[in-house]
């Protein structure tokens, strides 16, 4: 049963990504990218990590989607001239994912012995890692947050307010004096 | 669960070529801004399959920050997006070589 929402979803995942490339309308392709988000969700929760499931459909498929859609629509890019890309890009671009699959074949296809990959198939069973044992609870993540990665969160914070504040002046367009600037209706 | 490893890394290999090929082949500067949260995306979830076949928590909190950051990227990212197009009416990417010219 795990083995097929595995096939399942990697499926899904993978098929909503190639829409997404290959889609000519930006909406329609956001919308494939929210189905290939929640597929890895579904991978999430079948690796048994809970928390991360909840934060990739809160963050991901939530808000970040909602944002590209609401710019996507707000930025009209259908009503410009079509562009189609030229034989070059299409040519650079196909050779680009070529040498990558070839890079992943060669990887998975070599014997054991020698293949960089471990073989790993089955979860382990007893708590045995240096680190944080792993937990299905959100207590874990809590737990290494606030002692081993204390130094990182309170970073992320300060990184957050950074882009908070990098957001408003991008967008209010600040002039040399410190003012920001009168936007009154444009007079054409 | 008797899926591998190795399959999880499958998966998150195709996605990231998926996503490199995306960036390489469209126009739309909002369309490869996604294809770049696609790459992230992949490598996250490589992340997570990494710390549960090896019994450990910090991968999964890396990831855990890898999605914040990618919040506050996606933020700044689409304001500079609509800063430009404000500026210069397109976000083609054609149309943006002021540099090159």
């Amino acid at each position: 049963m795990e083995n097929f929402l595995f096939y399942l979803f990697s499926v899904l995942t993978i098929l909503g990504a190639l829409l997404l490339v290959v889609n000519r309308n930006a909406v329609n392709g956001a919308m494939f990218m929210i189905i290939s988000l929640i597929g890895m969700a579904a991978l999430f929760l079948l690796l048994e990590a809970y928390f991360l499931f909840i934060l990739q459909i809160l963050v991901y498929a939530g808000a970040v989607m909602v944002l590209f859609l609401f710019i996507v629509m707000l930025i009209d890019v259908e009503k410009g001239p079509k562009t189609r890309p030229d034989g070059l890009t299409i040519a650079a671009s196909i050779v680009g994912l070529a040498l990558l699959l070839l890079g992943i074949i060669a990887v998975f296809t070599t014997d054991s012995a020698t293949s960089a990959l471990p073989e790993v198939t089955k979860l382990p069973e007893a708590a045995s890692a240096a680190g944080i044992p792993f937990g299905t609870s959100v207590r874990g993540y809590g737990y290494g947050l606030f002692t081993k990665y204390m130094l990182p969160f309170q970073v992320t914070g300060f990184l957050l307010l950074i882009a908070m504040i990098g957001v408003i002046v991008v967008s209010k367009k600040i002039t040399a004096s410190g003012d920001a600037e009168k936007e009154g209706p444009k007079k054409a | 669960m008797t899926v591998g490893l190795n399959a999880f890394l499958l998966v998150s290999g195709l996605l990231f070529a998926i996503g490199f090929f995306g960036v390489l082949l469209r126009r739309n500067t909002l369309v490869i801004y996604m294809c770049l949260e696609l790459m992230l995306n992949a490598v996250n979830l490589a992340l997570v399959a990494f710390a549960r076949y090896h019994d450990s928590l910090d991968g999964a909190i890396f990831v855990f920050f890898s999605i914040t950051v990618a919040a506050a990227e996606v933020a700044v990212g689409l304001a500079i997006a609509v800063a430009l197009y404000r500026k210069r009416q397109t976000i083609l990417v054609q149309e943006l070589a002021a540099m090159k010219d």
